[in-house]
């Protein structure tokens, strides 16, 4: 039943767009975080998609393949009065862009409500055939 | 009788059949629809009816399934048809991450075979229903 692995395909990229998200909503929360006393600051993460073969190979599904983080230099402000300032009075900021942020969540989001859509289709398709000839 | 009724009933269970993999493609190219380097997936899919139906006049092609995953069930033959059938689509405006996924087109692509798919599913249903009324003849 070929009908029925659609929901798996479109489970699958339900749940990585959730992951991605996921991880949008962790960079958004902290974007202004500042680094401690090691110096390191919060990373932007990123989630790396990667298509999967489903049901023996016939079908083709997406998962995350990997987060990565991202290296650029964090957000540097001249703040001498702040507990966190390093020697030259500079404060170190995550390297967290939330305009790209913002852009990723859209795009998660709409890739989301597509693939619900596609999952609610199908439903209505299998109902409909599961009444055939009534 | 029965015989001319049974061959417009097999034709449309292939169109079905056919639908349900055209939409489980499209469903794939939509799901895939942010992975970088996926190629898009189509189904020629009067081509694959044809091939479906070619031979025995909309006779089904009845295979024993008995080396697929569930032995001594009779499968439909459609599968083995989509192998020359299935074909990648051309992406209209390529994008850096070599994926060409269009999604406008996908899913109007996705929409449209909905309805085929219910259309189909109405043809047996009235046909089932025609042959129903024809054999109480009240």
């Amino acid at each position: 039943m070929s009908m029925l692995s659609i929901f798996h395909i479109s489970g699958s990229a339900v749940s990585a767009q959730s992951q991605r998200l996921n991880v949008v909503a962790s960079n958004l929360a902290n974007a202004d975080a500042v680094a401690g006393p090691d110096g390191q600051s919060y990373k932007a993460r990123q989630v790396m998609f990667q298509t999967v073969p489903m049901n023996s190979g016939t079908s083709q599904g997406v998962q995350v393949s990997r987060i990565v983080e991202s290296t650029e230099p964090g957000r540097k402000q001249h703040l001498p009065s702040h507990p966190n300032a390093d020697a030259q009075g500079f404060v170190t900021y995550s390297n967290v862009n939330p305009v790209e942020e913002m852009v990723n969540m859209i795009s998660a989001s709409r890739a989301y409500q597509s693939n619900v859509e596609v999952m609610n289709t199908t439903k209505n398709l299998l109902m409909k055939t599961l009444q055939m000839g009534q | 009788m029965l015989n001319l009724t049974n061959q417009n009933l097999d034709f449309q269970t292939k169109a079905l059949v056919l639908r349900s993999q055209r939409q489980q493609v499209l469903a794939a190219n939509i799901a895939n629809g942010d992975t970088p380097g996926y190629v898009a997936k189509e189904l020629n899919f009067s081509q694959a009816l044809r091939e479906a139906s070619g031979s025995g006049a909309g006779r089904l092609n009845l295979v024993s399934s008995s080396d697929a995953k569930t032995p001594g069930h009779i499968g439909l033959d459609v599968r083995s048809s989509l192998e020359g059938t299935s074909l990648y689509a051309r992406p209209s405006q390529p994008s850096g991450d070599n994926n060409s996924v269009d999604m406008d087109r996908e899913r109007a692509s996705f929409a449209d075979n909905s309805l085929h798919y219910e259309a189909t599913l109405r043809f047996i249903n009235s046909h089932v229903r025609t042959m129903l009324s024809a054999i109480q003849g009240q």
